[in-house]
């Protein structure tokens, strides 16, 4: 096979590799490049500036906040999304348990009909959802305050958006209610590949549900679930939570930066205020809290592999 | 698929065969009343988890069809009549079949570029070994998981020097860019489950490199270009940070930044059953094609993580 081989590898890879290098490789070496000048992206004269911008990062009080809410969201989102996308699944596909004939572990009624409701905000585009959850949001008019109503709760009628306290909370509730389907649908997939016999094994020295759960199901799912954990976390940190927060808080990134995140400030600092230097400096720190995040999951999640 | 269809989907893809587990739920006659509480229970979960997902969606269903007095007055109430004039306002006026070309036009492109330039690089990289072979492959892989929003700053102006920025061939080429990670590490591992011998055999008969990759590789992975192809699809479909920094110019606009701009500009105006109307005229297209490719949907969207 050694014929023309050379010159095969050459035009096969040229067009993708070349693309892939300018528009991706290119500017992020660039953006690393840039954080170390003083260039606005206005106009193309700059020099070296050396570590300024970082120390004017180090005394940036708006960085900090966006630094504590995109940790908050790297933090929270994957635990809490993934928690209920494991127990959704575990519901799903092995909660109807019976103890008397038929097979050892069903699923409930309907798990079908489940797994593809709940798939339904994955396919829509998180700035649709994220457009028609700030209507839903609205105070006076919107779906959620209007329920609370309905349902004779006139005293609870939060501000939700506009609440600086509350506004966060509620752009994650957000992400949460858009990705647990994709994790149920990923979770019971894994879900089906564990045999049968380790459940009946469990059944027969009395195990419970939780028990089930926690010593066969979770361990044996490990790998999915911490792949799953990292994914949700860049989720957290990158153009998802971008999206959210740029449409659906004010301001953008609320009032006084109360829900402003890293992302969006690379962002506002870049095509807002015309320091684009700077905002690849904030953007240097976003690529070290994402690799930080991603070996912290692997780390806290190692453990000897499972082979069943 | 309707409720009584057994749990056994997405066949996982995972090498070690396993037993599956999947078991057939509610085929047998239900006699045991043991755990009958936490079936209720769990059902019972399930349900309103179940009616907060479809809930805000027929919201806005309903919705789109409302007068704007009613949307004020009563969000809940089912609109008197169905304003369809909503939908034609928002259509035409509100510029949203433009919007809906633009997006048509750009995810066809970059998804047929995106497919034809991903195959071609994961089929080398799987199948020949030259030096730098490694290197490149996660060169590639890197890319998924590094922040995009880093290069985004530079990228605008490597866009702009070249005269793209605001066209819709220029988005098309930043998308297949950014879709070339997860396209070439998942088609690399497919093209490595493909058998040698068939390449070699048709190598043997006189057929070129190139050929024997169109001709008989790339039907082979059929399989493998539907899921990342519909991978692919929904994720530039619905893509919204690109577009927002590359693509400012209004006539340009793809669905989901030109919702956004509505949004913006109807709330100036108060023609909030109009932009309900385009937002439900977004999300219908792709909510139908999920339910009728359901099973396709969920497998391309899963495959890469379960790898």
């Amino acid at each position: 096979m050694q014929h023309g081989k050379y010159r095969f590898i050459v035009g096969f890879l040229a067009l993708p590799l070349g693309l892939y290098a300018l528009f991706v490789v290119w500017p992020f070496i660039q953006s690393i490049y840039y954080s170390f000048t003083d260039w606005t992206g206005l106009s193309p004269d700059f020099k070296m500036v050396g570590f300024d911008n970082y120390q004017r990062l180090w005394d940036d009080e708006i960085f900090w906040k966006s630094l504590q809410h995109s940790l908050l969201f790297a933090a929270v989102l994957p635990v809490v999304t993934l928690s209920l996308a494991l127990f959704f699944a575990f519901m799903i596909n092995v909660g109807g348990r019976r103890r008397k004939g038929g097979p050892v572990i069903t699923g409930v009624r309907g798990s079908g009909f489940y797994k593809i409701v709940y798939f339904f905000p994955q396919v829509l585009s998180i700035a649709i959802v994220a457009l028609l959850f700030a209507f839903a949001y609205n105070p006076d008019s919107g779906a959620i305050n209007s329920l609370l109503r309905g349902i004779g709760l006139d005293g609870v009628q939060p501000l939700w958006l506009g609440d600086p306290s509350l506004a966060l909370w509620c752009v994650m509730a957000v992400l949460v209610w858009s990705q647990v389907g994709f994790f149920v649908v990923l979770f019971s997939a894994g879900m089906a590949s564990i045999p049968a016999d380790l459940y009946e094994a469990a059944l027969l020295d009395g195990a419970g549900r939780a028990t089930t759960f926690f010593r066969i199901t979770l361990p044996l799912l490990w790998d999915t679930v911490q792949s799953g954990w990292v994914y949700m976390g860049i989720l957290a940190l990158g153009a998802e939570s971008f999206a959210v927060v740029q449409i659906m808080t004010t301001g953008p990134g609320g009032p006084d930066y109360s829900t402003t995140v890293m992302v969006l400030y690379v962002y506002q600092k870049a095509f807002r205020d015309g320091q684009a230097a700077y905002a690849t400096t904030i953007g240097v720190a976003l690529l070290l809290v994402t690799l930080a995040f991603a070996a912290v999951v692997m780390r806290l999640g190692r453990r000897e592999r499972l082979e069943f | 698929m309707k409720t009584t269809e057994p749990p056994a989907p997405v066949p996982a893809e995972s090498g070690t065969a396993v037993a599956k587990a999947g078991p057939p739920s509610g085929a047998a006659p239900r006699k045991a009343k043991e755990g009958g509480v936490l079936n209720a229970f769990s059902h019972g979960i399930l349900i309103i988890w179940a009616i907060m997902v479809v809930m805000p969606l027929v919201w806005a269903v309903m919705t789109s069809f409302k007068s704007d007095g009613a949307i004020f007055g009563s969000p809940w109430a089912l609109p008197d009549k169905l304003h369809f004039d909503n939908w034609a306002r928002a259509w035409t006026d509100a510029h949203m079949s433009d919007y809906f070309l633009n997006t048509v036009l750009v995810v066809g492109g970059s998804l047929i570029g995106t497919l034809v330039l991903g195959s071609m690089a994961a089929y080398v990289l799987a199948r020949f070994d030259f030096p730098g072979n490694r290197f490149i492959y996660y060169l590639f892989v890197g890319g998924m998981s590094f922040p995009v929003m880093l290069a985004l700053v530079p990228l605008f102006y490597v866009v702009n020097n070249m005269g793209l920025l605001n066209t819709i061939h220029g988005l098309i080429l930043v998308y297949i860019a950014y879709s070339l990670p997860f396209t070439v590490f998942f088609l690399t591992a497919f093209f490595r489950t493909l058998p040698a011998s068939v390449a070699e055999a048709a190598f043997v008969d006189g057929a070129s490199h190139t050929r024997t990759f169109f001709q008989i590789m790339l039907p082979m992975a059929k399989p493998g270009l539907i899921s990342v192809g519909i991978f692919n699809f929904l994720g530039q479909w619905n893509q919204y940070m690109l577009p927002t920094v590359l693509n400012t110019d209004p006539d340009k606009h793809v669905l989901t930044q030109g919702l956004v701009q509505l949004a913006v500009s109807q709330g100036y105006k108060g023609d909030w059953s109009g932009l309900f109307a385009g937002l439900v005229m977004a999300m219908l297209p792709v909510l139908a094609a999920y339910i009728i490719f359901q099973r396709q949907v969920v497998q391309g969207l899963t495959a890469g993580a379960l790898k």
